[in-house]
């Protein structure tokens, strides 16, 4: 009763704020022209777009700067974790190294010291750091070759998976063979799938190769610093908390399993391999799951080094025009929490099949 | 003795560092990193660094490192951020209190933990608010958008960990609770909380809490900001507190009713003391987490410690090209200390409970 009269007055004297400041309510104004502009936009969008059209360019900024920083921190994560484990002195102490300074100073920091000290320090478009010509690096943003595919390029991957499906069923075939030849088959369907598909390639892709036109680069495609330094940023950081995970995943496997699979003559990394890690990923799993979503929500710091995801063209932008912070934060919020609650769905699927089948 | 120390030590590198080709060929790319990354930066921060000087002419030196000078002459700025210069005794005062009454609770030998522990959670407060806002006593009046630096960074990091223990504590009972109206309450709020960015909720109090409020009723902005801060940390508190409520066996609970007890002296005697002890690693690491994440209020217009070096670098006084650097790693160093010795300081109780644990035993 008490929680339902307050929220009742609570609404009301909003309302009667939002009446006197002339503040428009309701959703129409996503219809409305955005008139301003967005640095990068993976769908077209100009300044004579709707509101709706800028929330989606925010959202797919958002969701391609957390696709990227999940693939790069789980690489760097797993790899410091293996590491920090490691019975190399030197290796294991450059990876507990590496933890404990990176994720005992915030992110927000980090992202600044990226943006504004690394990045900004990089060499002007004229003097570009590059790499065969190709790819290039300076202040403007990373500039690398944009591909483009002629008609029958879609040959490549088609041959590649047909021939690996083929070396699938002569592997079947020679289960029972374990010397060495028998496995000459199989190589050879796959080794000629790679060469015959990278032969298709070379005749079908053509690459748009950045070229230096008076103070920037025409041709190609840019990577902004902003979303650079927000990949490096959040990767580094959320990698040191995966690498942590890892690590107790991997020590809280029975020890008896590894003496087992080295008694069985296992080399180290096939023990890793096939034995610890399936049965690691069972702890790492949840933890990891959050660290996920950890990573998508901290995306939302890219505001701060105007990376234009969705909280600073929407919340920032957009809100700043329209005035209308109840409806622009709600949808906003609802986002993430959509987001988060759908993350959180996939790793628990996933979860369940990698559960111990009990009978 | 000194040739067989030396020979333990070649075995010990053999051993070690050299057993096999992967061994080596790590060792190798180890050593590559310290070579490449950690000496340049000792090299940049110690060797070739800029110690003394009183404008940026002394840092411009291309071969120049580190702009130490930069630091020494932002350092009031760093500490009390835009505190009026005349009152900063009253911020020292605020420090020194919060320093020795947190000395006295860590220290395992120092008495009377329970009394301390009261004064700084009633009577400090009442202290640090009178000598921070004055108004009163003859004290003149600092409004908040003054305060910065480190003193407004540990302001609201010491506000969101008082408050989020006792909101959380509640918020994770009421989510265990048997009514159902609480129930799912304290769930929506806990997850909504959890599910969205931080910098939502700070954007919510600095643009919408207004709305909410009655005329003539206005909240400061730290303030509101204060309050999503604690609001934030109390939805994560609740969750660690609940895995150590979900740890104790029912058996606690039911033997304790079967005494006589009731709810209140069953939790507050019974489960709580046990819950809380399981997950002190837990609740440290929110610590940690909301000393970060404080660092958040600076995208909504405050000059904490980040915020401070953030305008500093801007400041074409002290332009250099290692000006960033310098600014970012010394805040870096800054918040790193804190947060390591906190992360160490926990280890060392965490050790201590579980061996006070085996003695009673």
């Amino acid at each position: 009763m008490i929680v339902a009269s307050v929220v009742v007055l609570l609404v009301a004297t909003a309302q009667e704020n939002i009446a006197k400041q002339r503040i428009a309510t309701g959703f129409g104004f996503f219809d409305d022209e955005a008139n301003f502009a967005i640095i990068q936009t993976l769908i077209p969008y100009s300044e004579t777009s709707s509101y709706a059209r800028a929330l989606l360019v925010g959202l797919l900024n958002t969701l391609l700067v957390a696709a990227l920083g999940i693939a790069l921190a789980s690489v760097i994560g797993f790899t410091v974790g293996i590491a920090r484990l490691s019975p190399n002195w030197l290796v294991a102490r450059l990876a507990a190294i590496y933890v404990e300074t990176l994720r005992n100073v915030p992110l927000l920091l980090q992202l600044f010291f990226w943006y504004f000290a690394v990045l900004r320090a990089l060499p002007r478009p004229a003097a570009s750091l590059s790499i065969g010509d190709a790819v290039f690096l300076n202040n403007r943003g990373l500039f690398v070759p944009a591909l483009s595919f002629d008609g029958m390029a879609w040959l490549a991957p088609i041959v590649l998976v047909m021939m690996v499906l083929a070396s699938r069923v002569v592997s079947t075939r020679t289960r029972a063979g374990t010397r060495w030849l028998d496995r000459w088959p199989r190589a050879g369907l796959i080794a000629f799938g790679v060469v015959s598909a990278a032969g298709i390639l070379a005749f079908t892709v053509r690459a748009e190769v950045p070229a230096l036109t008076g103070f920037s680069f025409q041709g190609g495609v840019r990577v902004i610093p902003e979303l650079m330094a927000l990949v490096i940023g959040l990767s580094t950081y959320t990698a040191a908390f995966i690498a942590e995970i890892v690590r107790a995943g991997i020590q809280g496997v029975a020890k008896g399993q590894h003496e087992a699979a080295q008694s069985l003559g296992l080399s180290r990394w096939q023990t890793l391999r096939l034995v610890v890690m399936p049965q690691a990923l069972r702890i790492i799993v949840p933890p990891l799951t959050s660290q996920y979503l950890n990573l998508t929500k901290n995306s939302s710091l890219g505001t701060a080094i105007a990376y234009p995801d969705l909280v600073h063209v929407f919340a920032g932008t957009a809100l700043n025009q329209t005035g209308q912070a109840v409806e622009i934060l709600t949808v906003t919020m609802v986002i993430y929490l959509t987001l988060s609650l759908l993350t959180a769905a996939a790793m628990n699927w996933y979860n369940s099949r990698l559960r111990l089948q009990e009978r | 003795m000194s040739a067989l120390t030396s020979l333990n030590g070649v075995r010990w590198i053999r051993e070690n560092l050299f057993s096999s080709f992967g061994n080596t060929a790590l060792t190798l790319f180890g050593l590559a990193v310290v070579w490449l990354v950690l000496v340049p930066a000792i090299d940049w921060a110690l060797v070739r660094a800029v110690w003394s000087g009183d404008s940026r002419e002394v840092c411009l030196d291309p071969a120049a490192g580190a702009c130490w000078p930069y630091i020494e002459a932002r350092l009031g700025q760093i500490v009390y951020g835009f505190y009026d210069k005349a009152a900063r005794w009253r911020v020292d005062i605020v420090f020194v209190l919060g320093a020795i009454g947190i000395a006295w609770l860590m220290l395992p030998r120092l008495p009377s933990k329970w009394l301390v522990a009261a004064l700084l959670l009633t009577v400090y407060p009442i202290i640090v608010f009178v000598l921070l806002s004055g108004g009163i006593f003859g004290l003149d009046v600092v409004p908040t958008s003054r305060w910065g630096g480190l003193l407004l960074t540990l302001l609201v990091a010491a506000t969101g960990i008082v408050t989020s223990l006792p909101i959380g504590i509640a918020l994770a009972l009421a989510r265990q609770s048997d009514l159902p109206v609480i129930k799912w309450m304290a769930i929506a709020f806990i997850e909504i909380v959890r599910g969205v960015p931080l910098i939502t909720l700070l954007f919510m109090a600095s643009n919408l809490l207004p709305l909410f409020l009655p005329d003539g009723m206005t909240a400061d902005k730290l303030v509101r900001a204060l309050v999503a801060f604690s609001l934030f940390s109390s939805a994560y508190m609740a969750e660690v507190v609940r895995g150590g409520l979900q740890a104790i066996p029912r058996g606690q609970t039911e033997a304790a009713h079967a005494l006589g007890l009731g709810y209140w002296t069953v939790t507050g005697l019974i489960v709580l003391p046990q819950a809380l002890r399981l997950v002190i690693p837990g609740i440290v690491n929110t610590f940690i987490g909301l000393f970060k994440d404080t660092t958040l209020i600076s995208i909504i217009g405050f000059f904490d410690l980040l915020g401070v070096i953030q305008s500093g670098n801007a400041d074409p006084d002290w332009a250099t090209p290692n000006t960033a650097f310098t600014g970012y790693i010394f805040v870096g160093a800054v918040f790193w200390a804190f947060c390591f010795g906190l992360s160490r300081y926990a280890g060392a109780v965490e050790t201590r409970l579980a061996h006070a644990d085996r003695g009673q035993k």
